[in-house]
């Protein structure tokens, strides 16, 4: 408890806590509907994209945001169009694409500014990485994703389980797909400097697979998502400010922890269910 | 009787090929037609013209006002995800539902009372809270039979319904769908690969590679050349 209240005493913890809660919850909400219609790795190669464009964006000397955002959001729209159609096998797509952004970034980066500490804080997070302004749009990112799976939760379930059920009641799939894709692009660009680029997607990931150890209702997943993501960003971010040790990597270790004693405990369920 | 769907001279197709030419086909109040053809011979362009996901690309396509505003209840082949999907019986089930919520966000009681009357219809009122993935084929088949009727008691579209199903699981399935098309005189339309087995259940068929190759009662099948050959060659 202690180590909570001296953590809050420095004005940067409380940002990269704050920002940090509200994109794990958007994480791991998006993340849900992204898992179950197989689309992982949509995440994975997107924060790498994220990572592409930031690099670039730091060597040309433009503000960091506003460049990547719109460019991992047309990156989202492909990658999700590759998906879609089906044309190209989309895991060695997505594959491809990841490390030629990787590539990109970091040749540009050592042509001009050199491989800095920077390169290695994108990579791997920094938890000074959260300015106020990224907050506040965490906040509002946060808001319109909570909006969307208040309001349009019915169309979300069926968009996920059935496409083609949902296309032929009427519903707008290609937006609602579309809808996430860019609230996934998003999220990641915001979360990716404090957890990293190769760490973020794990936000996505981690949090439904664990809950689908635990419920088996869509409703009881969403909500187990929401709070298992933000129970394991806290527990992983005082664990990081306690023993020092990047706040991402200590996140995701958080995470895998609780996968693997939500598996254990599913697993021993089973087993006694058999005797 | 007024016909459901009427197709005359339809073409259905993508943006350089026709996947249908030429359909022409009615189907009315309480009929039983099954689709059949090889892969690649147009049944799913056709099921998506009917599903209003595909405009015609020429002839006319006439479908029934009535039909149009409920809907038409839709059984899709079953993908992959679907088999470890954390969803419970009532929740997929009152999906059906979605097509009458227009913009509204939440389900009402009338729908949730929809939802749990199409459960005891299909005997799966005991299932409710059960997770979907943890069924037996089956019994997902009748989940997704029950969601398709809540969105209409009308019309049922089955895309490949027994495909993966065991054997008695494809009697009692077949058993279903002709209570259904007998007792509560829903209209069904049928794709299949299982030709042996449902020209005893069809009322008519509809034979596609592009063109139709045949259409007519399942007797008239049986002895026409179309199916002859189809039904490798067995009288």
């Amino acid at each position: 408890m202690q180590v909570i209240l001296e953590m809050l005493s420095y004005p940067f913890m409380v940002r990269a806590l704050a920002g940090g809660l509200l994109v794990s919850l958007c994480a791991s909400l998006l993340g849900v509907s992204l898992v179950l219609k197989r689309y992982s790795m949509i995440g994975d190669g997107l924060s790498h994209v994220s990572f592409g464009a930031l690099s670039i964006a730091v060597a040309a000397g433009w503000a960091p945001l506003p460049f990547s955002i719109p460019v991992v959001v047309l990156a989202a729209f492909f990658l999700l169009r590759i998906t879609e159609n089906g044309k190209m096998k989309s895991d060695a797509a997505i594959a491809m694409i990841s490390a030629s952004a990787l590539a990109a970034g970091i040749v540009v980066t050592s042509l001009t500014t050199g491989m800095t500490t920077d390169v290695s804080s994108y990579m791997f997070g920094s938890i000074l990485a959260m300015s106020r302004a990224d907050v506040v749009l965490a906040a509002a990112l946060s808001a319109v994703v909570l909006c969307l799976f208040v309001f349009c939760y019915n169309k979300i379930f069926a968009v996920t389980f059935d496409e083609s059920f949902a296309r032929a009641t009427g519903v707008r799939v290609s937006f609602y797909n579309g809808l996430t894709a860019v609230l996934t692009a998003v999220t990641i660009v915001l979360g990716m400097r404090m957890m990293g680029a190769m760490l973020i997607s794990s936000l996505i990931i981690f949090p439904v697979l664990t809950s689908m150890r635990l419920f088996k209702s869509f409703r009881g997943v969403v909500w187990s998502s929401g709070v298992v993501s933000a129970v394991c960003f806290l527990a992983g971010l005082t664990a990081s400010y306690a023993w020092s040790v990047p706040a991402g990597a200590s996140v995701v270790l958080v995470n895998l922890a609780v996968f693997l004693l939500c598996a254990a405990a599913q697993a021993l369920r089973g087993a006694t269910a058999r005797i | 009787m007024k016909p459901l769907i009427t197709c005359s001279h339809v073409d259905f197709g993508y943006e350089n090929h026709d996947a249908v030419i030429d359909l022409n086909m009615e189907v009315c109040p309480g009929d039983y037609l099954c689709i059949v053809g090889e892969n690649g011979s147009g049944k799913s362009t056709l099921i998506k013209g009917l599903l209003g996901l595909l405009k015609p690309t020429g002839g006319s396509l006439k479908i029934d006002e009535d039909l149009r505003r409920t809907g038409i209840g839709y059984l899709p082949q079953q993908t992959a995800a679907q088999r470890d999907f954390p969803a419970s019986v009532r929740e997929v089930v009152l999906s059906g539902c979605l097509s009458r919520r227009g913009s509204r966000p939440f389900y009402s009681r009338e729908e949730k009372q929809l939802a749990a009357e199409n459960m005891r219809r299909l005997g799966i009122e005991d299932l409710g809270r059960r997770c979907y993935r943890e069924l037996s084929g089956g019994q997902q088949q009748r989940v997704l039979i029950a969601r398709a009727l809540c969105a209409t008691r009308r019309m049922l579209i089955l895309d490949e319904p027994v495909t993966g199903l065991d054997p008695s699981a494809i009697q009692d399935f077949y058993h279903l769908v002709r209570q259904l098309n007998r007792e509560e005189h829903v209209t069904i339309l049928m794709v299949t690969h299982d030709v042996g087995n449902v020209l005893q259940e069809a009322g008519k068929v509809l034979h596609l590679k592009q063109r139709v190759l045949f259409y007519g009662t399942a007797e008239d099948y049986r002895a026409s050349e179309a199916g002859w050959l189809f039904l490798g060659g067995e009288r």
